[in-house]
């Protein structure tokens, strides 16, 4: 890179030195890939330099006749400078822009989120032609987002400076979602997982055991009616004359059971998180 | 003249070496009292309740069983077998990767007949120095003191079969033909829900609460910087083992962080990073803890006390529990820690204390107990 700069500087300061040279008269714009063609004036020997991004050639030409610069020296987006010296030197520069696009780059944030949350889905594409140059011609990409058949949000978003963006909420029902950024017939697919909210209305039942006594939760929902994936942890509190007693319990098979070797009369009461549910209370043994 | 020094070496030699066998102590550590001699046989005789209580201790701290045991009373309910797996632990428990450091008695009563001594028990262990005190009661036989052993309450656990619906977290990697980003875990997503800072005689210390909000469970490490008026950092430090570090879904943790020398007064901002990663994780075992009460111990301070209770069908090898104390607004203000040196078998329990601060323990009001365990042979 740094060679680039004095290269083109070096160039620079020869074009100035030589102002008189003869004219370049380059193509309003070329594209990544293609070869392009630059008309010259006067007669004689003369010498090319191209200098960008990529690429720095030197060939010997013959004024008046066309420079042709092959489609594979001009893969990369980018202005690149042309000099053609002789007697004197002239140069200009030529804009390269990017191909058609050619695949999407799709990134998705997060991979997982609770259901029913306001813009947590964020998303942003980026159009690149087939050399990997950044499509900054502005393009319309579609977003997509689906569980199984059924759509859940379509976005159509034109891309600024190269990139295309959405932001969502997600949807109420846990599971696999799959979003699609789409530009004409190239897309790309990500995985979304939307899993269960915090618990909602955290209700727990219980009794007396000859060991102690048993409370279990009800089948353990969130506020849009999702399980609670198992393993979920759900903390019961026993208070009672003997102290307290907790117990960590996970969720298994939607429900969170705990035993407590307790035997006086106490108040239990439950909670997963942040989140607090019922009181119950069991009387001591007879 | 030539001959004199060399004689005089060997002479102090000897008595040196004479020294250090009939001397008392020389295999204890650095905070024990003299505990007898290194010598099978050269132990001096117990005839006080201090020197029987060297005795045993030092004998226990060489592990002289034999030796040990013959400074138990005939009137000690406990078998040889008993009082060696009380000393040296089983089960892979801490105290069986524990060794007896040093021992510091102190009489409590003493008459012609019997006394009552208070050891202080130094132990090094894995997870660093602790400190165990126990009441020794001695009687005179004859004329010699021996210790009266209480029975050994060891767990024991009948042969059955405990059913557990196995319920465990996996972490498969994508394979190379994956295509880029199609499909990523992201890291789990935890929150610190609670911070507090306070000034002790050690130095700062930060602690507070933290919780998994994912559905996947997470390796959560807590670190916090001090920042001064200038915006420069003081000191920077972890939570090390004063956190649960795997936390299931939906789990609240404790976490305390510890800066030493440390004067609160030089801090302007406390700056927060909670760190978490993907594991693979179980849920069990299950473990209940049982009649916890604040109270006061034989020495005055105030404990956190109570039992663990392991509802599942295996063995926690070393449990350690984690405590949060709480001001009457639901405040944090204090996070203790204590590990248990017994092994945690199935479906049986095992008492812990764990000590507040003296300018602690006159606000605290609530406290929730949180247990971490290491088992042999799990990451």
């Amino acid at each position: 890179m740094r060679r680039y700069f004095l290269l083109c500087a070096v160039f620079c300061f020869a074009g100035l030195m030589f102002s008189s040279a003869q004219e370049l008269r380059l193509p309003d714009s070329a594209t990544a890939g293609d070869d392009a063609t630059i008309p010259t004036t006067g007669s004689g020997k003369a010498t090319l330099y191209v200098v960008g991004p990529g690429i720095s050639r030197k060939s010997d030409i013959n004024l008046g006749e066309e420079i042709h610069l092959a489609g594979q020296d001009l893969r990369s987006a980018g202005a690149y400078l042309v000099i053609v010296c002789s007697s004197t030197c002239a140069d200009a520069t030529l804009y390269v822009s990017a191909a058609k696009p050619f695949s999407l780059a799709f990134i998705l944030h997060p991979s997982r989120v609770p259901v029913a949350r306001n813009d947590a889905v964020s998303g942003v594409a980026f159009p690149f032609d087939q050399f990997h140059n950044l499509v900054q011609a502005p393009q319309t990409i579609n977003f997509e987002l689906g569980a199984g058949k059924s759509s859940i949000l379509s976005k159509s978003v034109r891309t600024q400076d190269g990139a295309a963006w959405f932001r969502a909420s997600s949807g109420k029902a846990a599971g696999m979602v799959q979003v699609v950024a789409s530009l004409g017939d190239i897309s790309a697919k990500r995985a979304l997982q939307q899993v269960a909210s915090d618990p909602c209305n955290l209700r727990i039942t219980g009794g007396r055991t000859k060991n102690g006594i048993t409370v279990q939760t009800e089948p353990v929902h969130d506020c849009t009616g999702n399980p609670v994936p198992d393993g979920t942890i759900v903390t019961f509190t026993a208070a009672g004359p003997q102290g307290k007693t907790t117990v960590d319990a996970p969720i298994k098979q939607g429900v969170a059971r705990a035993q407590m070797p307790v035997q006086g009369a106490e108040t239990v009461s439950v909670a997963s998180g942040v989140v607090i549910g019922n009181e119950l209370r069991i009387g001591a043994l007879p | 003249m030539k001959r004199i020094l060399p004689i005089i070496l060997v002479v102090a030699t000897i008595a040196l070496m004479a020294l250090a066998l009939v001397g008392p102590g020389s295999a204890r550590g650095t905070v024990g009292i003299e505990a007898g001699s290194a010598m099978y046989g050269l132990t001096p005789k117990a005839d006080t309740p201090e020197q029987a209580i060297n005795n045993l201790l030092g004998n226990v701290q060489r592990r002289h069983w034999d030796l040990a045991f013959e400074g138990l009373s005939k009137t000690s309910s406990v078998d040889q077998a008993a009082f060696i797996q009380d000393w040296r632990g089983s089960d892979g428990s801490l105290r069986s990767f524990s060794a007896l450091e040093g021992f510091e008695p102190r009489p409590l009563h003493i008459t012609n007949d019997d006394a009552q001594m208070r050891v202080r028990l130094h132990w090094s262990t894995p997870v660093g120095p602790m400190v165990d005190v126990r009441d020794i009661h001695l009687v005179r036989e004859g004329d010699v003191w021996k210790a009266v052993w209480p029975k050994v309450e060891l767990a024991s656990v009948p042969a059955q079969v405990i059913p557990v619906n196995y319920l465990r977290w996996d972490v498969v990697s994508g394979g190379a033909d994956d295509q880029w980003g199609s499909r990523n875990v992201d890291a789990p997503n935890v929150r610190i829900i609670s911070m507090n800072a306070v000034e002790t005689a050690e130095g700062s210390v930060v602690m507070g609460e933290v919780v998994n909000e994912d559905t996947i469970p997470a390796f959560v490490t807590v670190n916090a910087t001090l920042v001064d008026g200038a915006g420069n950092a003081i000191d920077e430090e972890s939570s090390f083992d004063k956190i649960a570090h795997v936390l299931l879904p939906k789990q609240v943790t404790p976490y305390r962080v510890d800066f030493p020398n440390i004067n609160l007064k030089n801090v302007k901002n406390v700056r927060m990073d909670e760190k978490a990663s993907l594991v693979p994780a179980s849920a069990d075992p299950v473990i209940g803890v049982t009649d916890q009460k604040l109270d006061s111990d034989a020495q005055g301070r105030t404990v956190l006390h109570g039992s663990l209770f392991n509802q599942s069908g295996e063995t926690v090898n070393i449990p350690h529990v984690i405590a949060s104390f709480y001001d009457n607004n639901g405040k944090i203000v204090w996070v203790a820690d204590g590990y248990v040196d017994r092994a945690l078998l199935p479906q049986s329990s095992e008492p812990f204390a764990v000590e507040i601060p003296k300018s602690m323990a006159g606000k605290v009001q609530n406290f929730h107990v949180v247990v971490n365990q290491y088992s042999l042979g799990k990451s």
